[in-house]
């Protein structure tokens, strides 16, 4: 059965959620609904935000804290960060994959990066037709 | 026509600082960290100030300064404090341009609009609120002959109050004027994308206030807005922003049990019956207005009207007269007075607009105008444009359902009145909505089935202080505007006395 993720991450986020890490310690991902800075990703020390019933976890992100290369002083290793959606939300959303992405800018919001000058953005497409079925089993 | 001059050339009449301290006790003072960050103005995208990065060690300092002159503000009278707001009023009236101006710059909409409604709102808030305070009344209750309970207004103290980069003064006012005129002192967190234009309000009135009433501490959410939010000193915190930050305010909140207001948004529907098309005159040519409204202040409203629903059978006709006003919607300068639709305000609110045009082409809605980022050359190459834009698409898609924040509205057609009512209802935010119609039955009964807090009936995007504006379900708790708001920042007291002189004989 093909395997199927609903996150992703693209190589610049990676590299930024590595540096962030060695900041704050593990990271969480909450994509938030509204206004203003809100439709966007907020990226949070690991249980900072409470997350509950009313909330989905979309997946991990698995990220390479790498030693050398893009993104270096890390430990070699990888990490992971969870991804949550408010269940609400994700009656409206299930039907697209996020791919989390980062543009040069200037959110508000807690989101810990923005103080780097950067906003984590969220890119969509739709399932393929595989995905869909890989996702219902 | 005017075509302002960009403040910091010669010939504006706006001249902002090169850097600007935090505003804590009547002062500017530096941040405790020593370090600033760029603040870019959207027309053009280039820095025109910096502003202090703000952290922990600022919040406290300010809240030193808050609880040092709350006691005494808020045992002023009601009278005092209403002269203030009074005071402040005619301040900003008598430097409306100016502000108007400032506030354009830092912001991106058109200075038309900050002209015209911005700034004359707030003007109008504080004259509302001074009035209201001195018009509230506590009340009495006789409980029986020989015990009665009085009611007392008390102010909370001090408050904290997160402000969001839209309406940069005028969302700061509708928190600031109720608070003050309820007598709580106040720190105030201004927007990372807008921190300067409330300072430059700063300059103009701060000598109208007592030092430490109201301070205002910039910086990141993360390093400045959490500290506040978060704070054991605060005895309320007020919020405007998105869904995700307004929970966590309110876990923050629930640790040091205090009350919140959450204003979080929106996916308005602007919903057309087919009686608006019945005629071809000033009522139909206002309703295309309303549908165009989408357009203010590029999209960049908690209410934008970002769904349209139009009767199937006016659909094609309505569509079309509403898409030829769209398109005469005149973007430009946003400090030329001729601009309609101007710049949106960061890099990263232009990268998520675009976003959510590629998601909705990928869906299948079809973009009938606009849809694309706009170059308008010269010195404005570098500033944040997007065409108004109009998708056609059903209800269920993303476009639909999520704020985009931008000059992008969404269009479906309905059958019937129930249709009507369940496509505007199927959303996860209640803040506003528009129904248009000649008929006042279905427009009595239409205000009442949509589930939002406030219903436009044949008008749109009207602010007015006596108005009561605030969300259901996912927009947010708690209402702004409307004397009501007093009550949001106030204690009730109750003093229950008993002129009895006999015992209850339980003892």
């Amino acid at each position: 059965m093909a395997e199927a993720t609903r996150v992703a991450v693209t190589g610049a986020a990676a590299e930024l959620l590595a540096r962030l890490r060695r900041r704050h310690g593990e990271l969480m991902f909450h994509q938030s609904g509204g206004c203003c800075d809100g439709s966007s990703p907020m990226c949070y020390p690991d249980g900072d935000f409470l997350t509950g019933d009313a909330d989905v976890h979309l997946g991990d992100l698995t990220v390479a804290d790498s030693a050398d290369g893009p993104g270096a002083g890390g430990t070699g290793t990888s990490f992971t960060v969870p991804v949550w959606m408010s269940r609400a939300q994700f009656e409206y959303w299930s039907h697209t994959h996020l791919t989390i992405d980062v543009v040069p800018g200037r959110g508000a919001g807690f989101s810990v990066e923005a103080p780097e000058g950067v906003r984590f953005l969220i890119r969509s497409r739709l399932f393929t037709d595989a995905e869909a079925a890989a996702l219902r089993d | 026509m005017t075509v302002y001059t960009p403040p910091g050339q010669p010939g504006s009449i706006v001249e902002y600082r090169s850097r600007y301290d935090h505003w804590i006790g009547g002062e500017y003072v530096a941040p405790a960290g020593g370090e600033y960050f760029e603040n870019p103005s959207p027309v053009t995208g280039q820095t025109f100030t910096e502003v202090a990065r703000g952290t922990a060690e600022d919040i406290e300092r300010a809240l030193d300064a808050a609880h040092g002159a709350a006691p005494a503000w808020g045992r002023t009278s009601v009278t005092e404090r209403a002269n203030v707001l009074n005071a402040v009023a005619d301040r900003i009236e008598a430097n409306l341009e100016r502000i108007a101006v400032a506030e354009s710059w830092e912001n991106g909409k058109p200075v038309r609009e900050t002209l015209g409604a911005d700034i004359p709102l707030a003007i109008d808030h504080f004259r509302y609120f001074a009035g209201a305070i001195r018009a509230q009344e506590g009340s009495i209750s006789e409980i029986d002959g020989d015990t009665i309970a009085y009611h007392f207004h008390e102010p909370l103290g001090v408050v904290g109050q997160i402000i969001p980069w839209n309406f940069p003064i005028l969302m700061a006012t509708w928190k600031l004027a109720p608070a003050l005129a309820a007598g709580n002192a106040v720190v105030l967190k201004p927007a990372e994308q807008t921190p300067a234009s409330i300072l430059y309000l700063m300059d103009i009135i701060g000598d109208l206030l007592p030092p430490g009433v109201l301070n205002i501490v910039n910086g990141f959410g993360v390093e400045a807005g959490k500290p506040l939010a978060s704070s054991p000193r605060i005895r309320k915190i007020a919020f405007t922003g998105e869904t995700t930050t307004g929970r966590l305010i309110m876990q923050y909140a629930s640790q040091n049990i205090i009350p919140v207001t959450l204003e979080l948004g929106g996916k308005s529907p602007n919903v057309f019956f087919s009686d608006v098309a019945a005629e071809r005159d000033d009522f139909y040519d206002k309703a295309l207005e309303g549908f165009t409204m989408f357009a203010f202040n590029q999209g960049e409203v908690c209410t934008c009207p970002s769904r349209a629903l139009i009767q199937a059978d006016i659909y094609d006709q309505f569509l079309g007269d509403a898409l030829e006003r769209t398109k005469a919607a005149v973007q430009g300068n946003p400090l030329d007075t001729e601009t309609m639709v101007g710049a949106q305000a960061s890099n990263d609110q232009l990268e998520k607009i675009l976003s959510y045009l590629d998601i909705g082409q990928a869906e299948g809605a079809r973009v009938l105008t606009g849809g694309e980022r706009v170059d308008l050359g010269g010195d404005l190459t570098g500033g944040y444009y997007v065409a108004p834009t109009v998708f056609e698409g059903k209800n269920s898609m993303r476009i639909f359902q999520e704020e985009i924040f931008g000059p992008v509205v969404s269009v479906t057609e309905f059958g019937d009145y129930d249709d009507a009512i369940k496509t505007a209802n199927d959303t996860l935010y209640g803040l506003g909505a528009g129904v248009w119609t000649r008929d006042g039955t279905t427009a009595y009964r239409a205000g009442r089935d949509i589930q939002a807090g406030r219903v436009w009936t044949n008008c749109y995007h009207a602010y007015p202080a006596a108005a009561a504006f605030g969300g259901y379900k996912g927009s947010g708790v708690g209402r702004e505007n409307h004397k009501m708001m007093l009550d949001h920042y106030q204690q009730t007291k109750n003093l229950l006395v008993s002129y009895s002189g006999v015992r209850d004989g339980f003892f």
